[in-house]
C-alpha cells in the first residue's frame, strides 16, 4: 500500500496517495469531501453543464481503496454531496454506493454543504468518537485525536498545485477525495492557525510523501 | 461620381480641404452590400466611413439607428464620438452620436435601448450585448450601415468571429444592412473581404494611395546590444537622444513586462526631465486615460507602449517611432511605422532597436523585407466552433429560435461560410445537453426544443451568460492597488502565476514604479511604495508572437552569408563565433547539438519555425524521450530553437525526428500536456463550459472553483469525442500547435539533420537560458525529482 504512516494521539495511521486516511488498527477508512453531485448542481442551477462524470470517477476511486483496505468501517467526513437535491443520485451510483457499504458500517459525519440526511443507508452523524480519535467535519481549534475535512488542503510544489493532508501532534486534515473540488494553500493563514509547530504536509498523487508544511510562502 | 451637399462642401472649403479620392470612393459605391478600405494609418479612414451615413443623415429628420460604428478599442470608441460630434456640429447637421462600451453607465445605457442615437460608436463585445436582449429587433430595425474599423486587427483573433456572426445576426434584423471594413495594410486585402461580406455576396476593395516609403533604419548604438535577454536597455542614450530631437516619440515594446524596464531606466537617464510616460494593458484603466489625455493635449514627448498602442488614437504629432526587440511580423512593424507622422503625403520615420544580438539579425531581415514590400501573414481559419457555441447561447438569451433559420443565419457569416449542417448541431447539442457521450442533464438541459423553437429552460441563465459574454481569455489577472491607508487607488494588474510567486515583502515593477508586495485582500495585491529598491522581474507578458514565416527564411539565408558587413560588428562576430565552434542552421538542414550545462544534459534544435511550433517540437520531442526512458525534465522554445533539458544524454536525436513517429505522438496529442490544457480552458471559457463570473458568486473564490485541467483530464478518460476536444486539438493546430509549420520543416530538411556534440552552451543557444515560458514535463524525471525535493526538505528540516 503506497502510504505514509504516522502516530496520532496513539493511533497508527496511514495516509493513503489516494487522499483517503486508513487506520489498520480498527479497519477503518475515512474519506473527505467527495461532493458527489456537483456537476448536477450546477446544471439545475441552470449554470454549464460540465462533464457529468465526476460521480463515477469519484466512486471508481472509493471502491479502489476499500477493495485495497477491506475496512470494516468508512467514515465520510462531511460535504459527501454538494446539496438535498444532489444526494438523490441516479440508480447507477446509487447502486455502486449500496454495493460498496454492504457488509460494513458506514458513517456519513455532517458537513457545510451537506443538507441533513440523505436517501441512503448508514449513519447520519455530526461527529464519531472512536478510540483516542474524533472524527468530525471541520477541525476545532484546541481539539486533540481530531480527524477532519472541510479545507481542501493543497500545496504548490514543482509549479503544480498538489492536495495532500496536513498533519500534527494533535490532529489531520484529510484532502478533499471529491474529483470537482478546489483547494486551498496549505499557506494560507486558516490552515497556518489550526497546525502546530512542526507540521507535515503528505502529498497525494503518484505516492504518499510527507515535507514540512509550508508557511506563508505558498500563499496567496 | 456623387457631389457633396452644400453644408459638406462649404464645411471643407472653410478649412482649404479637399476630399481624398477613396473618401470620394466610398461615398460613390454607399450603396455597395460590402465594401473594404485599405488604406495606410492616417489616412483619413474614419471620415471615408462616416462621410456615406453623415450625408444620407443629413437629407432629413430620420428616427433611430442608422449607423453602427464598431472598434476594437474602448478607448477609441469615446475618442471617435469626439472627433466626428465636431464637424457634425459645425455643419449644424441633425445627428445624434454616442457611443456604448462596457464603461457606459447603467442609466445611459437603458437609455439607449429604449430610444438609440443616429450612429452608435461600439465594441464587439457590447454589440452582442445588445443583441442578447429581447428588445434587440426593436433596436436595430432601421439599422442601415455598419462600419467595422480595424477590420484587419479583428480579422486575427476570435473577437472577429463573434463579430461576424453579430453582424448575420444584425442582417437578419435589419435585411439590406451595408457593411463598410476598413483595414491597415494587409498582405491579402481578398482574405479580408470574404471575411467582413456576407457569403456569397461580393465585396469591393478600395485601395488609398499608400504614400512614400517609410524611412527607416537600424538605430546606431555606442555599447553592443548584449549576448542574450531583451529590453534594449543598452541603447537608452541614443534613444534618449532622439527623444530630444523629435516632437513625440512612441517606442513600441513586445512586452509589457519590457516596456516597465526600459521605461524606469529610461526614466533615471532623463536628467533633462523630458515629460515621458508608459502606457500597456495591464495599467489601471484611469492611469492609461491620463496617458492618452496628456497625449491628445501634446504634453509629453515620448511614451513608452506595447501593442495596447497598435491600434488607437490619431496622434498627429508624432514624428519618430521606435521598434525596441524585433519586430517578428513585417505586416506589424509598418503598421506601427505607420503611427508616426499623419501627415498624408510625408514619409513616417522609424528605428529599430534589436534587444540582443540574435535580434539583430532578425530587425536587419525585417528591415530588407520593408523595402521590398513584402509583407507576411498566415491564412485564418474556419471560424472557431467555440465562437459559435457562445453565439448560439447569445442568440437563445434573445428569445426563442428556429435552428434551421439559425443555420442559414450562421453561414452567411464569412469564417462560417463552410460550417456544415452536422457541425452546427453539434455547437446547438452542445449548448442544450452539454454534448457528452453520457446523456445525464435530461431534466437539466441549458436549452429545451418548446414549440419547434429553441428557448433557455431556466431564464435565469441569461444573466450568467450575459456576464460571461465576449471571446477575451488572457491570462488569470490579480488586481494590483495602493494599501489602504494610500487610499487604494488602483495601478493594474499582473498574472495570477505572476502574484503566486510573491511573498510579502517583495517588490516589483508596475507602472514605471517599484512597489513592495504588503498582502493579499479580497483577491487584490495591496502594495507600499518601495522606491530605490531593487525590484524582482516581473513576469506579467503581453501577447507573444511567433516570427512569420517569411521573415524566418529572410534569417536563413542571411545567415547563409560567408560575412555579414550589413550587421554591427559585434553581431557578425558572434555569428562567426558560433560558426567556429559549431555550426550555423542554414534552410535545408536541421541543426542539433547536445551539451551539458548546469547539471543537465542538453539538447538545442534550431528549426525556425516561430515560436509556437517550436514549443509544438518541444512537447513532441520531450513526449518521444519520455517513452524511451530519456528522463526529460522541460523545455523552451524561442522563435528560432527548443532547448530541452533532462537528467539523460540523447544519444541519437536524429532518431526523435523520425517523421512517421512525430506524427503517431502528434496523433497521441490529446494527452495532459500544459500547451493543450491552456488552449482547452480558453476554449472551455469562451464556448461556456468554465463561467468566470457567476452572479452572487462567493468573494473567496478560490475553494468554489476548481481547475479546468480537471475537466480536461475527466472529458480525456470519459468522453474523448467531445466536441470541445476536438475543437480545443483545431485551435493547438493552428495556434499554439502549428503542426503544419513542422511538417514544412520536415519536408524543407528532408532527412538532412546535422548532431554536434560540444562540450558546453554555444553562442546560439546561450539565449534560449534566460527566456521566460519554460514548460515543464510531467513525466518519470519530475517524479524524480519532487520526491528529492520533499525528501531534502524533510532532511533539513530533522524530519528525515
Amino acid at each position: 500500500m503506497n502510504g505514509f504512516d504516522f502516530d496520532l494521539t496513539g493511533a497508527r495511521l496511514s495516509a493513503l496517495r489516494s487522499g483517503a486516511l486508513h487506520w489498520a488498527g480498527e479497519g477503518c477508512l475515512a474519506v473527505s469531501d467527495l461532493h458527489l453531485g456537483r456537476s448536477e448542481r450546477y446544471a439545475r442551477r441552470a449554470g454549464a453543464l460540465l462533464p457529468p462524470y465526476e460521480v463515477e470517477e469519484t466512486l471508481a476511486r472509493l471502491d479502489a481503496d476499500i477493495a485495497a483496505c477491506r475496512p470494516r468501517t468508512v467514515i465520510c467526513l462531511g460535504d459527501s454531496f454538494d446539496d438535498a437535491e444532489a444526494g438523490a443520485l441516479d440508480d447507477r451510483a446509487a447502486l455502486w454506493l449500496a454495493r460498496m457499504m454492504a457488509g460494513r458500517r458506514w458513517i456519513w459525519i455532517a458537513g457545510n454543504h451537506d443538507p441533513g440526511p440523505v436517501a441512503l443507508a448508514g449513519e447520519h452523524l455530526a461527529e464519531l468518537a472512536l478510540g483516542p480519535l474524533v472524527f468530525r467535519h471541520e477541525a476545532v481549534p484546541g481539539a486533540t485525536g481530531e480527524v477532519s475535512g472541510h479545507f481542501h488542503p493543497k500545496v504548490r510544489l514543482a509549479g503544480r498545485g498538489i492536495p495532500c493532508f496536513l498533519v500534527d501532534r494533535a490532529r489531520a486534515i484529510l484532502p478533499a477525495y471529491g474529483t470537482y473540488t478546489g483547494g486551498l494553500f496549505a499557506g494560507d493563514a486558516a490552515l497556518c492557525g489550526l497546525m502546530g509547530a512542526g507540521a507535515l504536509a503528505i502529498l497525494t498523487g503518484r505516492a504518499a510523501r510527507p515535507m514540512p508544511m509550508p508557511r506563508g510562502r505558498n500563499g496567496p | 461620381m456623387r457631389a457633396l451637399p452644400t453644408p459638406f462642401r462649404d464645411w471643407f472649403a472653410a478649412r482649404d480641404w479637399q476630399v481624398h479620392p477613396h473618401q470620394q470612393a466610398l461615398l460613390d459605391r454607399a450603396d455597395a452590400p460590402a465594401i473594404l478600405l485599405v488604406a495606410p494609418t492616417g489616412g483619413g479612414k474614419t471620415l471615408a466611413g462616416f462621410l456615406p451615413s453623415l450625408v444620407e443623415l443629413a437629407a432629413g429628420d430620420r428616427p433611430g439607428l442608422h449607423t453602427l460604428y464598431i472598434s476594437p478599442l474602448k478607448a477609441l470608441a469615446a475618442d471617435i464620438r469626439r472627433n466626428l460630434t465636431r464637424p457634425v456640429e459645425e455643419m449644424g447637421l441633425p445627428v445624434r452620436i454616442e457611443d456604448r462600451t462596457g464603461d457606459t453607465t447603467y442609466t445611459r445605457r437603458r437609455r439607449q435601448r429604449a430610444d438609440p442615437p443616429h450612429i452608435l460608436i461600439t465594441t464587439p463585445e457590447s454589440l452582442a450585448l445588445l443583441l442578447s436582449y429581447e428588445d434587440a429587433p426593436r433596436i436595430f430595425a432601421g439599422l442601415s450601415r455598419v462600419i467595422v474599423d480595424e477590420v484587419h486587427a479583428l480579422a486575427e483573433s476570435k473577437r472577429g468571429d463573434q463579430l461576424m456572426l453579430c453582424l448575420a445576426r444584425l442582417e437578419t434584423l435589419a435585411p439590406g444592412l451595408r457593411r463598410v471594413g476598413l483595414s491597415a495594410t494587409v498582405e491579402d486585402p481578398a482574405a479580408i473581404a470574404r471575411f467582413l461580406a456576407r457569403h456569397p455576396d461580393p465585396c469591393a476593395i478600395v485601395h488609398a494611395d499608400p504614400g512614400p516609403d517609410p524611412d527607416i533604419a537600424m538605430l546606431t548604438t555606442a555599447s553592443a546590444p548584449p549576448w542574450a535577454g531583451g529590453g534594449g536597455r543598452y541603447a537608452i542614450p541614443e534613444v534618449l537622444a532622439e527623444v530630444r530631437r523629435h516632437r513625440i516619440t512612441l517606442i513600441f515594446h513586445n512586452t509589457r513586462a519590457q516596456a516597465e524596464l526600459f521605461f524606469r531606466d529610461l526614466w533615471l537617464a532623463n536628467d533633462e526631465a523630458l515629460p515621458i510616460a508608459i502606457h500597456h494593458g495591464s495599467l489601471a484603466r484611469e492611469a492609461r486615460e491620463r496617458v492618452e489625455a496628456a497625449m491628445v493635449r501634446g504634453d509629453l514627448r515620448a511614451v513608452v507602449c506595447t501593442g495596447s498602442l497598435d491600434l488607437g488614437i490619431d496622434w498627429g504629432d508624432v514624428d519618430l517611432v521606435i521598434q525596441v526587440g524585433a519586430p517578428k511580423n513585417v505586416k506589424r512593424l509598418v503598421q506601427r511605422i505607420g503611427r508616426a507622422n499623419h501627415r498624408y503625403n510625408a514619409p513616417s520615420k522609424a528605428l529599430l532597436v534589436p534587444a540582443n544580438r540574435w535580434e539583430v539579425v532578425e530587425c536587419q531581415a525585417a528591415l530588407d523585407a520593408v523595402r521590398a514590400h513584402d509583407l507576411d501573414g498566415d491564412p485564418r481559419g474556419p471560424g472557431p466552433r467555440d465562437v459559435l457555441c457562445q453565439h448560439i447561447l447569445i442568440v437563445a438569451c434573445s428569445g426563442p429560435f428556429d435552428s434551421g433559420a439559425l443555420y442559414a443565419e450562421v453561414t452567411s457569416a464569412g469564417p462560417y461560410a463552410a460550417l456544415s449542417r452536422a457541425e452546427f448541431d453539434a455547437c446547438l447539442d452542445f449548448c442544450a445537453t452539454g454534448g457528452y457521450a453520457l446523456k445525464a442533464y435530461d431534466r437539466w438541459q441549458r436549452l429545451m426544443l418548446r414549440g419547434g423553437l429553441w428557448t433557455l429552460r431556466d431564464p435565469r441563465a441569461a444573466r450568467d451568460i450575459r456576464m460571461n459574454l465576449g471571446t477575451i481569455t488572457d491570462a488569470e489577472m490579480v488586481k494590483v492597488r495602493w494599501q489602504n491607508r494610500l487610499g487604494g487607488a488602483p495601478l493594474g494588474e499582473v498574472e495570477e502565476s505572476f502574484a503566486s510567486t510573491l511573498t510579502p515583502g517583495e517588490t516589483f515593477l508596475i507602472g514605471g514604479q517599484v512597489v513592495r508586495y504588503v498582502g493579499l485582500r479580497e483577491m487584490a495585491l495591496e502594495v507600499a511604495p518601495a522606491p530605490g529598491r531593487d525590484p524582482k522581474i516581473a513576469v506579467y507578458s503581453g501577447t507573444k508572437f511567433s516570427t512569420s514565416t517569411q521573415l524566418s527564411e529572410r534569417i536563413l539565408r542571411m545567415l547563409g552569408q560567408d560575412a555579414w558587413p550589413d550587421l554591427p560588428r559585434a553581431t557578425a562576430e558572434w555569428l562567426a563565433l558560433q560558426r567556429a565552434v559549431s555550426r550555423l542552421p542554414v534552410a535545408d538542414r536541421l541543426l542539433i547539438e547536445t551539451f551539458p550545462a548546469e547539471r543537465r544534459a542538453h539538447l538545442c534544435a534550431y528549426g525556425f519555425m516561430g515560436r509556437a511550433a517550436q514549443q509544438t517540437l518541444g512537447l513532441l520531442l520531450t513526449k518521444r524521450m519520455e517513452e524511451d526512458g530519456l528522463h526529460p525534465l522541460g523545455f523552451v522554445s524561442t522563435d528560432y530553437a527548443t532547448l530541452i533539458w533532462g537528467l539523460d544524454e540523447v544519444p541519437d536525436p536524429a532518431a526523435l525526428f523520425d517523421r512517421g513517429r512525430l506524427r503517431e505522438g502528434l496523433d497521441g496529442w490529446l494527452a495532459g500536456n500544459a500547451v493543450m490544457k491552456r488552449t482547452f480552458r480558453n476554449v472551455a471559457i469562451v464556448a461556456g463550459l468554465i463561467q468566470r463570473n457567476q452572479a452572487g458568486a462567493r468573494k473567496s473564490g478560490r475553494q468554489a472553483t476548481f481547475s479546468s485541467d480537471i475537466l480536461y483530464d475527466t472529458l480525456r478518460r470519459f468522453d474523448p469525442g467531445h466536441l470541445l476536444l476536438q475543437v480545443t486539438r483545431d485551435e493547438a493546430m493552428r495556434g499554439l500547435v502549428s503542426f503544419s509549420r513542422i511538417e514544412g520543416l520536415l519536408a524543407r530538411i528532408g532527412g538532412r539533420i546535422d548532431h554536434l556534440r560540444l562540450p558546453r552552451v554555444t553562442p546560439l543557444a546561450a539565449p534560449l537560458f534566460l527566456e521566460h515560458g519554460r514548460v515543464p514535463v510531467d513525466g518519470a524525471a519530475r517524479e524524480r525529482l519532487v520526491e528529492e525535493t520533499a525528501a531534502r526538505l524533510m532532511a533539513e528540516a530533522g524530519l528525515g
